[in-house]
């Protein structure tokens, strides 16, 4: 039996540990579990429990079941719209904004000139808040004074670009794609800037084209990118809540989720339990991302 | 101006495809003249923001934003800045911002060491709780921590409300446990990245845990730590949400919250905003551009491993 008992001194020699560092281990590693714990899974759980409930906030608290997921599914009109601008979200930065953020990298990547410029303009609306996003779409979409409209020279039929129902949510999207593309792609740059040039070069020999050997050689080897990519992007799509609440409050054509469980929440209204029931759509659309996204993790991290 | 691109210097190996040099500079002209266009649609909004501020509404009213200008001045952001009282609202960004950002980062990167180098038992569980925690959509959880705040009590030196609800611990507390989930998930990437070979040499030498954490692993980690600095920094400037909540004594809001001010009852001076807006944007603007610098120097110091 030397094999195992080998085995087992390996596995068990990383984990010899002091009383000082398992101290140490104790209040770091118990300091952010305790506050995460505290402050975002119990929370959570807080949340579905009160979704089964009608509370106003003040007075005692009703188990209603689930009516409050009837009334939401069934009477309760800007719901549907808003599950469906939220898809358009995750769809159109998923589809549009992200790739062309690689595509953006890519290109940067190649050792252009003045790339520090470009980088620096192509980022810089990513560090400004959704907010000041919102009203910066508002200085170009206006009806009456806006950019574009200005541009457009349409004076006699002006385009309502943020008042039409139908057109408002494209605009808005563009917006948050302005700001979306440049954070996808500084985090790719970052990551092709590690990636060894010596695989390009042996694709190179092998007689790979340029396109093939980024997608069969370079592409994969950015995994733990495009893993945070792709989650970044999801979580934006699904939070996404200060832009259209700086246009116009997330309505007329501008529904999403989160408005609508804060507008029940903080509403006069203070319907609670109903707006909970909203939240937990949201999360549970979310966890259906989540799950999958480390599930993929957990391969990818098993092969490596 | 200091980046050294990893792709230009060809060393040993001749190259493969010879294409003809004409060919080269006219796809690099191609590729300047795409980029330029792309970045300027990027700037365009913003230099309109600028523009707007610095004309009187009256003029913009009649002409439109995109006119050619007839007075110009800073008058706007004097009375942006001064009618809303930005300075002290700017402090209570700060106040809450930089220590999130140092204690986000320095509990975060100690959970991924804990799960990468250390490998302790349901490393990878605490991985994916603190990664899905992250995820969840902020609304998620509003209720709940607004009903436990007013219930925290907290001493006077702590909180002149007596509770932790209407205090900056509140929306610091809620900023690091969020955060948190998105630095250990990138940290945890990042460190895996760096060779094994590294800490167990270290722990052979009997360097304790805190040692391996501190001296050795920390360091090489600079250039993600400098990535998610940045980033958390200009996230919770930028954030209003939480102190919108959990905040109700006007005079702790935080900057964002401030532009608020600006807005008439009845009327909005829309250039006025946009001076509020620049200044608002200023900081993080200046923050991202000094540190971009060590960013990416921290990059390719980061490439070039021994």
């Amino acid at each position: 039996m030397p094999l195992t008992t080998a085995r087992r001194a390996k596995r068990r020699g990383p984990r010899r540990f002091t009383s000082r560092d398992l101290a140490v281990i104790g209040v770091l590693l118990g300091i952010p579990i305790l506050l995460d714990l505290a402050l975002i899974w119990g929370p959570t759980l807080a949340s579905v429990g009160l979704s089964f409930t009608s509370w106003d906030g003040i007075g005692d608290i009703h188990w209603v079941g689930i009516d409050n997921y009837k009334t939401l599914f069934t009477d309760y009109p800007p719901f549907w719209p808003a599950v469906r601008n939220n898809l358009l979200w995750v769809a159109f930065l998923g589809l549009v904004a992200t790739p062309f953020g690689l595509l953006l990298a890519v290109l940067l990547d190649k050792g252009v000139r003045f790339s520090r410029f470009y980088q620096s303009t192509l980022y810089m609306p990513v560090v400004l808040s959704l907010a000041i996003v919102g009203f910066i779409a508002q200085l170009i979409f206006s009806r009456d004074q806006g950019a574009l409209n200005a541009i457009l020279a349409n004076e006699n039929d002006p385009v309502d670009w943020l008042g039409d129902p139908d057109l408002n949510i494209w605009m808005v999207l563009l917006a948050a794609a302005w700001r979306h593309t440049g954070y996808v792609m500084i985090l790719y740059l970052a990551g092709l800037k590690s990636v060894d040039p010596s695989l390009k070069e042996a694709a190179a020999i092998d007689g790979a084209s340029e396109t093939q050997t980024f997608f069969r050689v370079v592409l994969p080897t950015l995994r733990p990118v495009n893993i945070i990519v792709g989650v970044i992007t999801v979580i934006e799509a699904l939070r996404a809540f200060d832009i259209v609440y700086a246009i116009n409050h997330g309505r007329n054509g501008l529904e999403l989720l989160s408005v609508l469980v804060t507008d029940n929440i903080i509403g006069e209204a203070s319907r609670i339990g109903f707006g909970s029931a909203i939240a937990v759509v949201l999360l549970t659309v979310s966890l259906g991302f989540i799950v999958t996204y480390l599930v993929q993790e957990l391969r990818g991290g098993k092969k490596g | 101006m200091t980046v050294t691109t990893p792709t230009a210097p060809v060393r040993t190996v001749a190259p493969v495809t010879g294409p003809g040099k004409r060919r080269v500079t006219r796809g690099r002209l191609g590729l300047h003249a795409f980029l330029m266009v792309v970045s300027l649609a990027f700037l365009a909004p913003l230099l309109l923001a600028v523009y707007a501020s610095l004309r009187p509404y009256e003029e913009t009213a009649k002409y439109g934003y995109f006119s050619l200008p007839r007075h110009l001045s800073f008058d706007y952001y004097a009375q942006a800045f001064n009618d809303s009282g930005m300075g002290k609202y700017f402090v209570n960004s700060l106040i809450i911002a930089v220590p999130g950002v140092l204690l986000t980062l320095f509990l975060a990167s100690f959970v991924a060491f804990c799960v990468t180098r250390l490998r302790i038992r349901g490393g990878l569980v605490l991985l994916m709780v603190f990664t899905a925690g992250n995820l969840l959509p902020q609304q998620v959880i509003v209720t709940p921590l607004y009903v436990l705040f007013t219930k925290i009590n907290l001493p006077y030196w702590m909180s002149d409300s007596m509770t932790m609800y209407d205090s900056y611990w509140a929306v610091l507390a809620v900023q690091v446990a969020f955060q948190v989930g998105f630095c250990v998930f990138v940290l945890a990437n990042f460190m895996r990245t760096i060779p094994d070979e590294i800490v167990e040499a270290a722990r052979v030498d009997g360097a304790g845990v805190w040692t391996q954490y501190w001296n050795i692993t920390l360091p090489l980690c600079r250039p993600a730590l400098a990535a998610l600095a940045t980033l958390q920094f200009t996230w919770m400037y930028n954030d209003f949400l939480w102190a919108l909540v959990f905040i109700s004594d006007g005079d702790k809001l935080p900057i964002t919250s401030a532009l608020n001010n600006l807005r008439g009852q009845f009327f909005t001076d829309y250039n006025l905003l946009a001076a509020g807006s620049v200044i608002v944007a200023l900081p993080t603007v200046l923050v991202f551009l000094l540190l971009q610098r060590h960013f990416i120097a921290g990059l390719t110091l980061g490439a070039s491993k021994g």
